[in-house]
Parts: structure tokens; sequence; C-alpha cells
């Protein structure tokens, strides 16, 4: 595998790097940031994106993308509020979320997947007509006046923010084994790679494709629900911003837009870059409205950086399928 | 020296060579083409025609040898310094834009436009008026390219090169999908350019067409120039021997295995989308069965039926003896059929992905089905990939090659060794040998022979007719969507299939 690994992690150098620089000027600038209170929220507020830049990566990997994960995640997160007052009883509540999301997450991987539309329309689409349905439904409104188990899922704070931060890293190390070590794993990557080689190879693109959505649209089900807990009190706005630092972070992780090549290791490298960089310049004293442009910056940084790894292989890729057709 | 003007080297190529990673495409071609002559230019599928016009027109870089233009070495290689110098291609798909009227087709990038870059369109119709009119042509300039019969958009394209003031035209292949009657105003339309002092490289398969349009042939082979000779003084038997260079019937490992149960049976096959209609064919256990016919009869159309991409609406379809209707590739699998697909750079393979994971990749399940947690074997991967770049003779650097690293004739093989993992019943191979060498090829031959001695039902589809011919135990000929004709081994013969392939208006045997 030594061919296949040294690319791979060529992929993942330049986050890794970036990660490093960051937490080791913090470290100079700054010790207090290690605090393990510090440490502790940063891991808390990044759990969710975490989440759902895991199954984005997966949905990215097959070559498609979703946008629609913010408002997918602001309705599970209203739902959520809304099951728990109507009385549903705190054990069942993540269950009955996820499967709200794995629901929407099915309607984008039908349209995408069986349909064959294009995924940044439909999900586009579907980012605004949920995001208004919603606004429709909610008048704006908070969900408030949460039974007292809600916070918390009625335990203690610290058990429960163990609890959120552990499922995380949890279900980041099940996909990143799922993605390797799984025939389903490798005909992600290939449907990734070529849809129609993996259909001669009796792999259906459609399945693999609803398969990945059905798991992005669980994952935001399950953010949704270890995010909302941790509030008395359900914004209709939840998750306003999170499509793109998922995407984000998946692209800064080194997986290609294109689909095919890519690991979750990135990914948590770039949840991680992405979710520190805030904290991390408070703690530097910088301007936290600088926040944005960096992270802007980074972006761009992963896309040139990649556009210059991708670009070496596909020329190596153009020189050998250059060969001559026939005579 | 002086010459006349209208019998001088227009071209000339000297000793181009060209290597694409370590293939060598080209290694010695030389051509020279005259001014008012119509140049043939034959060989087989990768002896490297496709190359050398690729190099003449600008499109690729030739590693040595000289290109020659009107006695002056050319010294840019890019299309547009190859277009300049009057040099222009003609290719069997026509490469019109076909959202533009056939006017605008005739005008893009010759025409001077009027002062703030205004269009004169009065001009533009008018010229195409007249270009059109010079290749004989009764097409209506205001017409979309798009909405133009094939052989219409092949006589807009030669309108075209002529109003590019083309001195060179070369023209691959162009009668490979035209109608008779259409084949015959093109020679009409050629015979009348080259009195006009044109010089014409003229590439084709179908021999017979030379002696009634070429003055001179000129013969490649595993990219060296065999010769050229004038069409008066060679038979069409000359021009094969010269092609292929070796007695046909040692080329072939085919020999005789004995012939089982009927693996597949079509009755009456058909799908409308697909433009297939009433195929009946039996393919045997142990039985290589050839698919021949012209591009576009339905050869791979009918293998995409087969393999369920593109479902039969009509027929019955059988394997093993029992009746099956094959919904989608992952169906036509689990019922024992594999495809190779005839350009396996396309679909055959995933060229990304390393030779172990290609090789493995239509079996998945069974490396992970009963294992622990469903984890993958990798160790077993590993020894099977191994074991198949061993077998098959694949030259990989590693089995963690990325497989589009590899030559033509290798990614082949590991396109084949993913069947041969699971084993089938039927094997249906679209174009095995295109494009791949010479040595790669015959293993590939002898590949086939071994599993069709182990009991596999072999559809060979190809275009190549002496591998037909030498590896076929029969031969069913394609026309217009349906299997026209199947032949013996022994009643085969190369002008009996083109023929058949033909239809109606085949052109006799030279």
């Amino acid at each position: 595998m030594t061919t296949a690994r040294r690319t791979q992690l060529k992929r993942e150098l330049p986050p890794a790097a970036a990660l490093a620089g960051l937490l080791l000027t913090v470290a100079i600038a700054a010790p207090s940031f290690f605090a393990a209170g510090n440490l502790r929220d940063v891991a808390l507020n990044n759990a969710a994106t975490l989440l759902v830049a895991v199954g984005m990566t997966l949905v990215i990997l097959g070559g498609e993308v979703d946008i629609s994960v913010a408002s997918q995640f602001a309705v599970c997160s209203v739902a959520a509020g809304m099951l728990a007052r109507s009385g549903v009883p705190m054990t069942l509540l993540p269950l009955a979320i996820v499967a709200l999301g794995a629901a929407l997450g099915a309607l984008n991987g039908v349209l995408v997947g069986v349909l064959r539309l294009p995924s940044i329309i439909v999900t586009l689409a579907m980012f605004v007509a949920w995001r208004d349905a919603l606004r429709w439904a909610t008048e704006g409104a908070w969900v408030q006046d949460l039974p007292r188990d809600f916070q918390w899922l009625g335990l203690a704070p610290a058990a429960a923010q163990t609890v959120i931060v552990g499922v995380a890293f949890a279900v980041l190390a099940l996909f990143a084994w799922g993605l390797r070590s799984s025939g389903a794993g490798r005909a992600l990557y290939t449907v990734g790679s070529d849809a129609e080689a993996a259909r001669l190879a009796g792999i259906e693109p459609s399945r693999v494709l609803l398969g990945a959505f059905v798991v992005l649209g669980a994952l935001v089900g399950l953010a949704a629900t270890l995010n909302a807990v941790r509030f008395t009190s359900v914004p209709s706005n939840a998750g306003v911003g999170l499509e793109l630092k998922a995407i984000a972070a998946v692209v800064i992780g080194g997986t290609a837009i294109s689909g095919g090549r890519g690991r979750l290791l990135g990914t948590l490298f770039g949840v991680a870059l992405l979710g520190t960089i805030g904290t991390g310049l408070a703690f530097l004293g910088i301007n936290p409205f600088w926040e944005k442009a960096i992270q802007g910056g980074i972006i761009l940084a992963a896309l040139v950086s990649d556009a210059v790894i991708g670009g070496l292989e596909s020329h190596v890729r153009f020189v050998s399928r250059a060969r001559p057709a026939a005579g | 020296m002086l010459i006349a003007p209208d019998r001088g080297p227009v071209l000339q190529a000297i000793d181009v060579a060209k290597s694409y990673g370590g293939v060598r495409a080209l290694r010695g071609a030389t051509l020279e083409l005259r001014a008012g002559e119509v140049h043939g230019l034959v060989g087989e599928n990768g002896a490297g025609k496709s190359t050398l016009i690729k190099i003449l027109t600008g499109a690729v870089r030739p590693d040595g040898g000289e290109i020659v233009v009107e006695g002056r070495p050319l010294l840019q290689h890019s299309p547009r310094a190859a277009k300049a110098k009057g040099i222009a291609a003609i290719y069997q798909q026509p490469a019109l834009f076909p959202e533009l009227s056939v006017a605008e087709n005739l005008a893009t990038g010759v025409e001077a436009h009027r002062a703030w870059g205004r269009i004169d369109w009065g001009a533009r119709r008018a010229r195409a008026v007249q270009l059109l009119a010079r290749v004989g042509a009764r097409i209506d300039p205001d017409a979309e390219a798009g909405d133009l019969s094939m052989p219409e958009q092949q006589l807009v394209e030669i309108a075209r090169a002529l109003g590019a003031d083309a001195k060179v035209l070369i023209l691959d292949e162009p009668t490979a999908s035209l109608a008779y009657d259409d084949a015959r105003n093109l020679f009409r339309v050629i015979g009348e350019l080259r009195a006009r002092g044109v010089g014409l490289i003229y590439i084709t398969h179908r021999l017979e067409e030379l002696p009634e349009i070429a003055d001179r042939v000129t013969v490649l082979r595993d990219g060296q120039t065999i010769g050229t000779r004038d069409m008066r003084d060679v038979t069409r038997d000359q021009l094969i021997q010269m092609m292929v260079g070796r007695e046909l019937s040692a080329v072939f490992p085919k020999h005789a295995v004995a012939i089982g149960e009927p693996m597949l049976e079509l009755r009456g096959v058909g799908c409308v989308p697909a433009g297939v209609r009433d195929v009946t064919l039996d393919v045997r256990a142990g039985e290589i069965v050839g698919v021949a016919g012209l591009v576009g009869a339905g050869r791979t159309a009918l293998a995409r039926i087969v393999f369920g991409l593109t479902p039969a609406d009509a027929g019955e379809i059988r394997v093993r003896g029992r009746r099956v209707s094959i919904g989608s590739p992952a169906e036509a699998i689990a019922l024992g059929i594999g495809y190779c697909p005839e350009d396996r750079r396309q679909h055959g393979i995933v060229p990304e992905m390393p030779v172990s994971a290609n090789v493995t990749l239509a079996a998945l399940d069974r490396f992970s089905d009963g294992r622990p947690l469903g984890a993958f074997d990798f160790a077993r991967e590993r020894s099977v990939a191994a074991d198949y770049v061993r077998r098959l003779g694949i030259r990989t650097p590693s089995i963690f090659t990325r497989v589009g690293s590899l030559s033509g004739g290798n990614q082949q093989k590991v396109a084949l060794s993913r069947w041969l993992l699971t084993k089938p019943s039927v094997l249906i191979l679209d174009e095995p040998t295109q494009g791949i060498d010479v040595g790669a090829k015959a293993e590939i031959h002898s590949l086939m022979v071994g599993l069709a001695e182990q009991g596999v039902a072999i559809v060979m589809i190809s275009s190549e007719l002496p591998e037909i011919l030498g590896m076929s135990d029969r031969v069913a000929v394609m026309r217009g969507g349906t299997v026209v004709e199947v032949l013996g081994r022994d009643e085969a013969s190369q002008e009996h299939l083109l023929a058949a392939a033909l239809g109606g208006h085949a052109a006799p045997a030279a």
C-alpha cells in the first residue's frame, strides 16, 4: 500500500501542517488556550460540525455535494425541541431525530442518485425550501419551555459533554474504518472515481449515492440532537452557515471535490483547523472579525494546494491516458 | 531539383517517432504526399495511423523525425501551425458545432469581419453557398449543423477545409459509417478535390475502396512504414501481407476445444432505444463466437443488452438454459456474465485505483462476506491480485500501482482479470485487443483460448477481421441492429464477412 499511502498522506499534509502551526503559535503566545476547560469548549463547539463533516466527506467522496445540511440541521433541531415538549422521552428522541435526518437525506439521495439530478441544484433548492418552510411553520419563534431533562439529556453536564464529544469521535472512527475496510467504502470510492466503471463492475451508483446521502442526513440529525441539548431552548435558525463549514472542512482536509480521493483523517484536521481559529485568534488578541477572512484564505489555500498536487497527478494521468487509441 | 508544381510533395513525414510512456506508437513512419494525389494509408488497428495523423495535424508533438510542408520543415507543432500551413483533417465522427448553422460553421476561424467586429451576414451566406457548391452538396446554409445527416455533415466539413484553403486534406475512415450512395458521392468529391491539386491522405480499413480512388498507398505496421506502392502495382493480397507481415494462421493460438451446453441463448432479443432488434444467437460452453460488423451495426449495443445496461424490451434470454431477465450489470454478474467494454480507459478500469482494487472490483462481496464485522480481507485481495499479475504476465511495478499508469495491453489484462475472478459462464469481450501492442495481443488471445478450455462461453466483438477469423469458432455478422448471418469457422472469409457486414451494396472483393 506504499504508493497509495504516500499520495494519500500528501493530501492530508497541508491541513495537518497548518493546524500544527496554529497550535504551536498559540502554545507560545497564549498557553492558557490549552487549559482543559477551553479545550473541552472547543471540542464541544465543534462536535456537531465534525459529525456533519463526516457525512459530507462520504457524499463528496461519491462525487456529489449537499448544500442543504444547515437547513436539515435546523429542521431536526426544531423537531427535537417540539418532540421533547410533546412528551417524547429523551431515550427515544435521538433515534427519532436521526431517523428524521435520514429521511431528509433520503429525499436528496433519491433526487440525486436515482433521478440523476445535479446535487448542487437539488440541495440548493432543499436548502431554501427547508429553511423557509421552517420559518413559515415556526414564524421565527424559538422552541421554549422544554422539559427539564432536555438539557444535557437529563445527565450531569460534565457527563453529557463527554458523551457528546465521545459520540462524535466514535462516529468518526467508525466511518474511517468503514471507508477503508468495508466493501461499501470501496464501492463509494469507485463511484466517485468513475460512476460508469463502477456500474460496469456491478456496483449500482444510485444505491451507493442514496446510501451516502442517507448517512449524511442521519448524522445531521444526530448532530442537531447533540447540539440542541446543550441549551434550554432551540432557535429556529439553528445551524446557519453549517454547510459552508462542513464542506470547507472536507475540502481543507484534502478530499477531492470531484470525488474518489480523500480520507476522514483529513476531515478531522479540517474541522479542527476551522474550529480552533476563532478561539485561537481570541487568545492571540487578534480582532475576531478576522476569523471569517482567515477561514476564506485557508479554503483558497487548500484548493490551490489541491490543484497543484492534483495538477501533477492529472498530468501523469494525461500522459498515461494519451496512449494511442488505434493506429 | 526542379519539380512540376502540381506533382511535388506537398507534405512529407520523415522518420517520425512518438512514444507514450513506455509504448512506442511510431518508430519510423515515413509518408510523402504529392499535390493532386489521393494517398491511401492503411494498417491494422494499433499500427500507428491515428498517431501519425495527430502529428500531421499538430495535435501531438513528435519525439523524432521531421514534418516538411512544401519543402519547408515544420518547426512548430500545434493545431494552429498545421492549419496555417493548410493541413486539415476530417474524422469519422463529424466535428461541427451542432447548434450553429451551416454558414456559421463554415465561417468559424476564417472569416474577416466588418468595422466594429460586425458580422457581414450577406457575405457569410454567399461564401457558404459557394463552398457547398464546390463539394456538390445540396444543403441549406441556414440549417443547424446538428440536424444534418452524417454524410451531409461530412461534406460541410470538407467545405470548411476548402474554405480554409486546405492544401492537404486528411480523411480518417470517412466511409466507415456511410451508406453506399453516400460513399459514392464522397468519392466523387474526393476526385474533384484531387483534380484541383489538393493532396489527400485517405485512411481506410476497406481495402477494396483503394483501387478506385487512391493513386498510391502507404502501409504502416507496428509504428513503422512498411512501404509505399503505386496502387496499379499492388494487389489486395499483397497489401494485406504488408499490413500483417506474417501468415495469418500462425498468429492466433486458437485451437479446437470441446464444445458443451449452450450457456447463453438469445431468441429474438431486441431493444428499441438501443437500436437492436430480433437477435437470435447461441453461445456454448468452450466456444468463442466472434461478432463482426461495421461501427454502428449494433454489436456493442447487443453486449450492453446482455449485460443489463440497456435491458431488452423484446425476446427471450436464457443463461445456462434458464430463462432470465437482466435489468442491471449487478444482476448480469450474479448470473455469471462478465463484460469487458470497448474502451477500457473509459470505464473498463478505474485508472485512479491501484491494480489490486481493480482486480477485485466486480467481486467485492467475496472479500467481505462472512468475515467478522464484514471487514474487507486485504490480505486475500493482495494475494489474489499478485496471483493474477503473475498468471497473466501483467507488467506493473507493484499491485499498488495506479492502473492508469500501465500500458494499454496491461490495462486490458487487469480488466480481464477482474472477470476471471468472478468465474463467469459467459464472457463478453468488446474489442479486446484494440490499440494494444502485438505481444500483449497474442497473450490475451492465449488467455481467451485458455478460458474457452475451462468451459467459458466467449462472445468476442471485434472490428479486426483477422482477429475474428483467427479466434472464432463461429462468426455472427451484425448489420442494422441485428445478426444477419452466422458462419462456421471454415465458411468465414474476410471477403464474405465484409460483404455480409456491408449488406446489399457490398463492393465485390478486389
